[in-house]
């Protein structure tokens, strides 16, 4: 057996489904390319193919991680990465295979922070914006709940930034805590700075993984 | 509205509503052509949401036959859910195709497939919200031509007014034609009287305009007039000699819809001949595909879409010609991936456990057996003879080889039944329980899947009032209040939803008026039980007053005519009533594929038969005309 992990960025339209969902499109995408995937033991044998982090539904990912365990040994990362590309998968762009040893710690645990950028939508004045990206940066705590739990989305804010676009239009760069248990929501840092959260465009652009 | 305010539009409505993957399109497989690229546009619409019209295979074929053509483009169309309707209304969103997401009504053609009855109000409100007018008589040349197709269909009078042509019959060659005479009409560009005018001339085709019924005082049909020179006073079905080549590039939902799956359809048509059912009427003749043509497909099929099931549909598996043969290859071609299969209607049998042994993964779902009814008469009336005693062998089978559930489904409603008919129902379920008891004690399961019947044109019951509510319910609480206990497990239909179906499948055009009312009162997904509402119903029944039970619990004479008398499947009405007659004699029919019985399909399609001889049509061949010399040549 080995094991395979896949950068890849996620594309329109699929930034409309969620992760059980993408985990079928995979399931379905490896088949379709004739990869020999290796599947569990038990009653109901499963794919073996493991997601980096999990992705908000309307969001869209660049270098996205995906880590798949195949049967044979004598699979290669070129192999595995001719038969991903002969074949199709609307919104799913193939950057690289790279061989991971199989005893290696699982993909979800090695993500320590996320980097999104955040489109918004609709033209804003500047430095009202910059004002309130101010304020926020500046309080010691932000106190949210989220699923009846309240918690403290500031120290989950690891750097933010604000970038102009042309015409008025801006976009956050924003690294946010991945670490479980301490996810940050970039929606939620739109909606606490006063910006309706669903006038935006969300990219998850990359992960700041452990060594 | 602009695509590009539309696209915009949705951008921001999506992430707020429910499963928003529904509307944006763009699934593997999915066939996306330059507008600007083709002659004719076509809008193929299921009336319901994606994820239940996804999978339809009746609309999976003509989106692929249409695509086919260079100079056509065909796109799909479902339903948005309530939030999503709610959302498009309050932002102005008309409804779009999801390919090119353009607007329904800069379509050409808009068809609507209805394969069953409670869809009709969800045809309004499509129509609604993408800004075509309800009734064929307001639209103009700038609507698209409606149509309709599916089996619902073969009563196309309680939805007459809403469409300007409609499909009775199989659409795969018929489409075709529809196009080349909408293409010849829109260069003459005359008025769309004309289109439908050549319409009517096209063999399955009936243009509702054309016709008008005139009543006795009782509500009955006195007669069906034609009202223009090109109607027919019969629309005979359209139907394909031989099944074509299967679809197998189906588009592949990026979200989980009701069946993710390639289905192929191995066989079209059943010669079982149960009474009740209405598909096994309606679509004969039986015609097969070929075991190299079926597996081929599924081969093709699974490499296109990376599916992990395969359904290999036809009305009876058993019946298939060479279903063991067929079983063991496309297990063989699934063999890898740990991929099911399934298998629907079974014969009750120990045949059929052998063939579910050869599907992996079967035992997961349980093994479901349809009996229908429960004791020797009913099982006559409803021409569906199998001794209970084969049933009880069958089921000890299916436990002793590995499978804990089972699943009966039976019927309550049918003509004549008697309330020890239904307990009979009970007990048939506690007996196959205690067979598996036997054999694997206390893991053994019974789920009883009790639906109500609903009389269906076209079917020998045609004739037959349906159950009255208190009926019904007297009857379902006797079965709820027998099977329960550990181990059994029942469902049942809600008795309102029943009568709906009830006076929508046998309704006349009068109906109509009361289902745009129902609809503007608010009733839509009617087929959804959190969503239907019987008091909007019955109010709408009673501005138009009308009563329901007209519809429902009368029964009917036997030289009554039918508001669908002039839509002929291919089945004679005299035979039908034969067959009526001999349900209520308890005799029952052979199947046809042991000796024709002359239902009315041979001698209607001889010509069709004689062109196309071979085994794949199971009605005998017709010879071929001897062919006459005049006397002189002879001579
Ligand atoms: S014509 Fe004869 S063989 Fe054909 S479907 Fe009818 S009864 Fe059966």
């Amino acid at each position: 057996m080995r094991r395979f992990r896949i950068q890849y960025n996620k594309e329109s339209p699929l930034q409309y489904i969620g992760n059980l969902d993408l985990h079928k499109v995979w399931e379905r995408y490896l088949r379709r390319a004739h990869i020999p995937v290796a599947y569990s033991q038990g009653f109901h044998p499963q794919p073996k193919i493991q997601q980096a982090a999990p992705l908000p539904l309307g969001f869209l990912s660049q270098n996205d991680l995906i880590d798949v365990w195949v049967e044979p040994d004598t699979w290669t990362e070129n192999v595995f990465l001719t038969h991903l590309q002969a074949t199709q998968q609307p919104g799913i762009q193939i950057l690289s295979v790279s061989s991971v040893p199989l005893n290696s710690p699982s993909l979800p645990t090695l993500i320590q922070s996320s980097l999104y950028r955040v489109i918004l939508l609709d033209p804003v004045n500047l430095s009202e914006l910059n004002h309130r990206l101010s304020l926020l940066v500046a309080r010691d705590s932000i106190i949210r709940s989220r699923r009846n739990k309240t918690y403290d989305l500031r120290p989950l804010i690891e750097k933010i930034e604000l970038i102009p676009l042309q015409e008025d239009c801006v976009a956050f760069e924003m690294q946010l805590s991945a670490r479980e248990g301490a996810t940050g929501r970039p929606e939620e840092i739109i909606s606490e700075m006063g910006i309706d959260p669903y006038a935006a465009r969300y990219i998850r652009t990359g992960f700041i993984m452990r060594e | 509205m602009e695509r590009n305010t539309l696209l915009e539009r949705l951008e921001r409505i999506l992430p707020t509503v429910e499963k928003p993957g529904r509307y944006v399109g763009g699934e593997l497989n999915q066939i996306y052509k330059e507008w600007n690229s083709v002659k004719t546009h076509v809008a193929l619409a299921f009336p319901d949401i994606y994820d239940i019209g996804v999978p339809n295979l009746g609309l999976t074929i003509l989106y692929h036959i249409l695509n086919e053509r260079p100079d056509v483009l065909a796109e799909r169309v479902y339903l948005p859910w309530v939030d999503m309707e709610a959302a498009m209304r309050r932002e102005g969103l008309p409804l779009y195709a999801l390919e090119s997401k353009t607007p329904v009504k800069q379509f050409d053609i808009l068809g609507i497939t209805l394969p069953y009855e409670t869809l009709y109000t969800n045809v309004l409100n499509l129509l609604d919200l993408a800004g075509i007018p309800l009734r064929s008589s307001e639209r103009t040349i700038n609507d698209p031509l409606v149509i309709a197709g599916g089996h619902a269909v073969f009563n196309p009078e309680p939805i007459a007014p809403f469409f300007d042509a409609i499909v009775i019959g199989e659409g795969e060659e018929i489409i075709l034609e529809i196009i080349n005479a909408y293409q010849e009409w829109k260069t003459a560009s005359s008025p769309r009287v004309n289109l439908l005018a050549e319409l009517a001339k096209i063999e399955g085709i009936y243009i509702p305009s054309f016709y008008e019924p005139e009543y006795h005082e009782d509500g009955t049909i006195r007669s069906i007039h034609s009202l223009h020179p090109n109607a027919s006073l019969q629309i005979k079905k359209r139907l394909v000699a031989q099944l074509p080549k299967p679809p197998t590039r189906f588009i592949v939902p990026s979200i989980g819809v009701v069946h993710n799956r390639v289905s192929v359809e191995i066989m079209r048509g059943c010669t079982r001949g149960c009474r009740f059912c209405h598909a096994g009427m309606v679509t004969r003749p039986v015609r097969e595909r070929s075991v190299d043509e079926i597996v081929s497909a599924v081969r093709e099929a699974l490499d296109a879409t990376g599916f992990e099931e395969v359904a290999l549909l036809s009305l009876s598996s058993s019946d298939y010609t060479h279903i063991l043969d067929l079983v063991s290859r496309v297990a063989d071609e699934t063999s890898e991936h740990y991929l099911t299969i399934s298998l629907p209607s079974l014969r009750i049998e120990s045949f059929s456990v052998k063939l579910m042994e050869k599907l992996r993964g079967s035992r997961q779902g349980g093994f479901t057996l349809a009996p229908e009814a429960a004791t020797e008469r009913m099982r006559n009336i409803i021409n569906k003879p199998i001794s209970t005693r084969q049933l009880l062998d069958t089921a000890r089978e299916i436990y002793s080889r590995g499978w804990t559930n089972i699943k009966l489904y039976f019927m309550i409603g049918h003509p004549s039944e008697t309330i020890a008919d239904v307990q009979a129902i009970a007990d048939l379920c506690k007996d196959v329980l205690a067979e598996g008891r036997k054999v694997i004690g206390k893991r053994a399961t019974l789920h009883a899947g009790v639906s109500t019947f609903v009389p269906k044109p076209h079917t020998p019951f045609q004739w037959v009032a349906c159950d009255t509510l208190d009926q019904i319910e007297a009857k379902q609480s006797l079965l709820k209040r027998e099977l329960r206990g550990p181990g059994l497990k029942l469902t049942w239909n809600n008795p309102h939803e029943t009568l709906m179906e009830a006076w929508l499948s046998r309704g006349d055009r009068r109906l109509a008026n009361v289902i745009e009312t129902a609809w503007r009162l608010g009733a839509k997904f009617d087929a959804w039980q959190d969503q239907f509402n019987f008091e909007i119903w019955q109010k709408a029944f009673s501005i138009h007053r009308l009563d329901p039970s007209f519809y429902t619990h009368r029964q009917r004479a036997e030289d009554e005519i039918f508001p669908w008398d002039h839509i002929f499947t291919g089945v004679r009405k005299a035979y039908l009533l034969s067959e009526y007659r001999a349900s209520l004699l308890e005799k029952t029919q052979n199947d046809c594929r042991q000796g024709c019985f002359a239902c009315g399909i041979l001698p209607k399609y001889a010509d069709l038969r004689r062109n196309h001889p071979g085994n794949h049509w199971k009605c005998p061949e017709v010879p071929r005309r001897p062919v006459k010399v005049p006397m002189e040549q002879i001579a």
